[in-house]
């Protein structure tokens, strides 16, 4: 009986995220890809929707993985050493500086945006480069990477380990490089996963930030469900999956390779 | 053979308040000599491991307080520019290096070459005793083994003093023993100067040339492992130092009066209410007329190498006594008690 019921739960589940997930992403990328939307697929399967998208959006989608890049490398560079003085230092104002910087979680992203618009807005060069959507990135994306960090170095004692390696002569420097990196990378990975992810599929600071000239991906992809036919629209979606898709499974892989790693240690 | 390595320690009153406010440890004042393994002794919080991190660097001392290597002030010198070695109560192996990269990873920070480098990992290994582990990683590792990288991690960068923080504590209890020797064995072969922290007695008995008894982040009693045993200062140390009995009696020329007889004691000018103790062995069980002090034996437990008999009337509280594993009494028996006087340690009555 009990056993029906768990299958019956487990099987409605799956129907849900089948009819609100699955099919639905497929039915869109389908419609990437059929020469008239409203007579269905009958009406025959075309790349003219793809090559149109491409042709109008390819900037927006190498403006993205530009933008989700350099918001890595700025949250790895910043994220790690941060995480680290925030954990060997521990105390009442690490815990302060931890909950400033998770603060954007809680913001609104739109809110965020308008604080960055009204604080430098008027640094006009700033505003109209892509670096502006770099800033807005980098303020919402860092907490994931400190957090996730974090996490990694409460479980190994980071410590302990730092302190080790500093009495055997080593610099900050080198106990960072040599000791502190090299047992967080799964922290590390999945931190990276997260931004990339999160930056790539970000809308709504994006929207705020943007100029007509620092389209992203998303934003593009709104913009052309605003103006174009649904068709475009959809074979948007279309790249947007061929996009980060393989992104996914490849940072995937790379993380449950470390988790096995891991298991064994 | 064993020539002294490694610097003369001198703390001189280095106390320790945490920012909360809570004093971990009073100002204290003391030395270990070149080649000296001194232990530090004493129940969880009483601030031994703080006096281990103020030497080793990991901490400062409260102001006033200075650490001293050969006579060089280091209190304001990092713990990467010390030259210590240490060895963590969690060993602190680095998961991220093999057994051979661990060890040698404090030469390769001093820029010492590969092929020396190498060269001193093979003679570790062999000294340690973990000969062929050198490619493992350290979570292929027992927990002996373990230690025994960390240790010889900690003494491959000949540091002038060897820190250790409960070594032994993380290993059960037959392993512990064995390994007791081992890093006797070891600490003399090095004789290099050594602070060890630990809360187990024998361990600390085992290892120092002297031993440093601390009690709620003061010093107790400094002595070799036999003065605290026998001559120990007070009761907290008498009582945290093996089993002790404490007889609190009116003493008058050289004799003790108890509920069940007399006890010669060799103090012959102390006088009033006095506090005595006797070590447990110390207790010989006689013929009931051939003493002038009985009891009624309570209850005999038969460790082994050894029998504790409970023994009721003789004092006011029940007297522990250690005999041979072949002394027939039984449950109930009056047994006669004979001490020397010279193993009763009379300390001051108002001393509680």
């Amino acid at each position: 009986m009990r056993n029906r019921l768990i299958f019956a739960g487990q099987f409605v589940f799956t129907l849900a995220v089948a009819a609100f997930l699955i099919v639905p992403a497929i039915l869109s990328m389908v419609a990437g890809v059929t020469a008239n939307y409203f007579r269905g697929v009958r009406s025959g399967l075309t790349l003219q929707w793809v090559m149109q998208v491409w042709e109008l959006y390819a900037e927006t989608i190498a403006r993205s993985f530009a933008v989700a890049f350099v918001t890595l490398g700025v949250t790895l560079s910043v994220g790690i050493p941060a995480a680290y003085a925030l954990h060997v230092r521990g105390g009442r104002l690490s815990r302060a500086i931890e909950e400033i910087i998770t603060l954007p979680l809680a913001v609104p992203g739109l809110a965020i945006a308008l604080g960055l618009l009204l604080t430098y807005g008027g640094f006009g060069d700033f505003r109209r480069s892509w670096l502006f959507i770099v800033v807005g990135h980098i303020v919402f994306t860092l907490p994931f990477m400190v957090r996730s960090v974090m996490a990694v170095f409460s479980l190994i004692d980071i410590k302990t380990l730092d302190e080790s390696a500093s009495s055997l002569g080593a610099s900050p420097w080198r106990r960072f490089r040599d000791v502190i990196v090299p047992n967080a990378h799964s922290g590390i990975l999945a931190g990276s996963l997260m931004v990339v992810t999160l930056s790539l599929g970000e809308f709504n600071l994006t929207w705020m930030l943007h100029t007509p000239l620092t389209k992203t991906l998303p934003v593009g992809l709104a913009d052309s469900y605003a103006s174009m036919r649904l068709e475009v629209a959809s074979a948007y979606t279309l790249v947007f999956f061929v996009m980060i898709i393989p992104l996914l499974v490849a940072m995937q892989i790379l993380a449950d390779r470390d988790v096995r790693q891991g298991t064994r240690r | 053979m064993n020539e002294a390595h490694g610097v003369a320690v001198h703390v001189e009153t280095c106390g320790k308040t945490f920012a909360d406010g809570t004093r971990a440890l009073e100002p204290v004042t003391l030395d270990a000599a070149r080649g000296e393994t001194l232990v530090f002794l004493g129940p969880s919080g009483c601030g031994k491991t703080t006096i281990l991190r103020i030497i080793a660097g990991l901490e400062q001392p409260d102001p006033g307080g200075r650490v001293l290597f050969n006579g060089a002030d280091v209190t304001g010198v990092p713990i990467e520019q010390r030259n210590v070695g240490m060895v963590f109560q969690s060993y602190a192996l680095f998961p991220n290096m093999n057994v051979a990269e661990n060890i040698g990873y404090g030469m390769k920070i001093r820029g010492v070459g590969r092929a020396e480098r190498q060269a001193r990992v093979t003679e570790l290994v062999r000294i340690t005793g973990i000969e062929g582990l050198e490619r493992r990683r350290t979570d292929q590792l027992s927990g002996g083994q373990r230690q025994r990288v960390a240790l010889a991690r900690a003494v491959a960068v000949q540091p002038s003093v060897l820190l250790l923080d409960e070594p032994l504590t993380a290993l059960d209890a037959a392993l512990r023993e064995r390994l007791r020797w081992e890093l006797d064995r070891l600490l003399r072969t090095l004789g290099i100067t050594t602070i060890y922290v630990t809360h187990d007695q024998a361990e600390a008995m085992a290892l120092g040339d002297r031993v440093v008894v601390m009690r709620k982040g003061a010093i107790a009693q400094i002595g070799t492992p036999r003065d605290i045993y026998f001559t120990p200062a007070d009761r907290f140390v008498a009582e945290f130092v093996g089993a002790a009995n404490l007889v609190e009696a009116p003493a008058s020329r050289g004799t003790l009066s108890l509920p069940g007889g007399q006890l010669a004691i060799a103090d012959v000018n102390a006088m009033g209410n006095i506090v005595a103790m006797i070590r447990p062995e110390s207790i010989r069980v006689v013929a009931p007329g051939a003493s002038r002090l009985s009891g009624r034996v309570e209850r005999v437990s038969f460790v082994g190498d050894r029998q504790r008999l409970t023994v009721s009337g003789a004092t006011q509280r029940p007297l522990l006594i250690d005999g041979s594993n072949t002394l027939a009494v039984k449950v109930g028996e009056q047994i006669g008690l004979d001490v020397e006087p010279s193993a009763v340690r009379i300390f001051p009555g108002n001393n509680t």
